[in-house]
């Protein structure tokens, strides 16, 4: 008896067009509360497999026949078990291949526009984590922003766009994500740019990403401005690309601004956030498309799966720029935080070069969802 | 290396089988013995606690060696927590907190050997309830005895059996472990 799998893919693309689904998620409640498949549109049920152990008739009773049912787990197996019990009881049901890991590792590329001079902006949404990179492209070459671990997404799509990656950026030393930067650069022969403030304990050599660096790309000359914006790390570095659009890295979100916690010194970093918020990005133009590095709930996806908003919107909708009262904004940024990532310490090490688990570790540390923002 | 009932192997195999093979093996045991299960699957860790906990059986502790995790669970004794106790002589944890810094007690600890590894009051001897009755001549009957096992049950057969051997001065720490909010020890290694 086979059942079908759904690909992460599959279930990306019903998540952005806000399609029907239920999810019969297997894994213990736990991991369930902790981290799930969020979307408008999806009904869920939670229920372990090891409860499920001797027989489903109790469970196929509450789903239901008018909408597709995915079974969810960690990895795959419980989720082939509990689906196989079901088409034994005659339920139509699918299975999500490579369970809530692949999900995690999904990456779907949402063109963001057209660059002035010829060239394309690709925002790569990992919409299982809330992790957002860039792919700019023009004349046969390419810059990334962000990069997360999955890096040969980001080299096959390059190469199908007969582009050649020359540079890599990080916006900050990320703590709830591995960077992708490094070993994208190391395979590409790219510059890697890093903030030095953020990169003081790093072991590898890289380029200094500094306020003011401009690179450039493609014959076209597409520009690449950094800005200095600390706040959410003390390096945190904002870009402006092709004078259109805002990188803000984890500095600013759509909904929510960036927490100043996340290496430990939030007490200080706090009014470099305020400073970097209120007095830096509101100098800038109304008009650039604010691109962040995360999303944290799907109403901060536009129609097309994008996350991106203009700057101006953002002054007057998004109740992180709006605190007037500086000990308010103080206390928010630093008071009843939300948890922490899952290992962000040992992810921030090996962000710095200094520990290098294998893949398996990777994945684990990774597991849960995004938790870099304070709304 | 604690004392188990039962070894069970399920190193290199995925979720669902480390969780399907427990169950299966515990089937076996009878109430009260403790299972060691050893698993490479690093998510059997979270899924072991929250099956014992919704099939009524009691996880104790785990222990990593290497890439092996080691769950160690105990099997539900459904009187447990129900019976009457009837041994009279009881005291309450805060009152066995107390004692502790006098010099002429013992905590006497009748749990299992892994029950007893992964938590205990500091300096208590273990002695499981199935050996009291070789053992209980290790125990210096000058001294008052505090009895204490998970829930009050075993440690009111302790008691009982103690005093038919002629120790006079036994009290049975009612409440027992799963109460205790004191300082604790561990040594599962």
């Amino acid at each position: 008896m086979t059942v079908k799998a759904m690909t992460a893919k599959e279930v990306a693309r019903k998540v952005m067009d806000n399609k029907p689904l239920f999810i019969l998620d297997v894994r213990n409640g736990d991991a369930f509360a902790d981290w799930k498949i969020e979307g408008g549109n999806i009904q869920y049920l939670n229920t372990p497999y090891f409860d499920l152990l001797d027989g489903v008739e109790e469970v196929a009773s509450e789903l239901p026949k008018d909408r597709d049912i995915l079974v969810v787990c960690a990895k795959e197996g419980s989720s082939v078990m509990v689906a196989e019990m079901l088409d034994e009881e005659g339920v139509d049901v699918a299975y999500l291949e490579g369970g809530m890991k692949a999900w995690s590792e999904h990456l779907e590329p949402v063109k963001v526009g057209d660059l002035k001079n010829g060239g394309e902006l690709y925002q790569f949404v990992r919409i299982g984590k809330g992790c957002l990179s860039y792919m700019a492209i023009s004349g046969g070459e390419a810059a990334i922003v962000d990069a997360t671990r999955m890096t040969n997404i980001f080299l096959d799509f390059a190469q199908e766009k007969d582009a050649k990656i020359k540079h890599v950026f990080d916006t900050h030393l990320h703590a709830d994500h591995i960077s992708g930067g490094r070993s994208i650069a190391e395979a590409t022969g790219a510059t890697y740019y890093l903030p030095p403030a953020d990169a003081e304990e790093v072991i590898f050599d890289y380029a200094e990403l500094v306020n003011g660096l401009e690179v450039a790309i493609g014959d076209a000359r597409i520009e690449i401005e950094a800005l200095y914006s600390p706040g959410h790390t003390i390096g945190s570095t904002s870009f402006i690309v092709d004078d259109q659009y805002l990188m803000t890295g984890d500095i600013l979100f759509i909904d929510s601004i960036g927490r100043p916690d996340l290496a430990g010194l939030a007490e200080d970093w706090g009014g470099d956030l305020r400073e970097s918020l209120y007095s830096r990005y509101a100098e800038l133009a109304d008009e650039l498309v604010v691109l962040p590095a995360h999303f944290m709930i799907m109403d901060e996806l536009n129609e097309d799966g994008s996350v991106a908003k203009k700057l101006g919107d953002l002054f007057k909708e998004n109740h992180g720029l709006n605190i007037e009262d500086e000990q308010e904004f103080r206390d928010m940024v630093t008071k009843n935080l939300p948890p922490q990532p899952n290992a962000y310490q040992d992810i921030r090490k090996l962000n710095m070069g200094k520990i290098t688990p294998d893949e398996e570790v990777q994945r684990e540390m990774e597991i849960g969802p995004n938790r870099c923002a304070v709304r | 290396m604690i004392k188990t009932d039962r070894i069970l192997d399920a190193k290199g195999l995925a979720c669902p089988m480390p969780i399907v093979r427990t169950k299966k093996a515990m089937k076996d045991l009878e109430p009260g013995q403790v299972i060691e299960v050893q698993a490479t699957d690093k998510g059997s860790l979270a899924d072991m606690k929250a099956w014992a906990k919704s099939s009524g059986n009691q996880y104790l502790g785990s222990s990593e060696e290497g890439n092996v995790l080691k769950h160690y669970l105990r099997k539900a004794d459904e009187s447990e927590g129900k019976d009457e106790v009837h041994f009279p002589h009881t005291l309450a944890n805060s009152e066995l907190q107390k004692q502790l810094s006098r010099d002429d007690v013992i905590v006497l600890d009748v749990r299992e050997p892994a029950e007893y590894a992964f938590g205990h009051i500091e300096g208590a001897v273990s002695i499981p309830l199935g050996e009291l009755e070789e053992r209980a001549g290790e125990l210096d009957s000058e001294k008052e005895i505090f009895v204490i096992c998970r829930t009050g049950n075993r440690s009111d057969f302790a008691v009982k059996q103690l005093t038919e051997k002629g120790f006079s001065r036994v009290k049975n720490a009612v409440e027992g472990m799963s109460q205790w909010e004191g300082p604790t020890e561990q040594n599962n290694a």
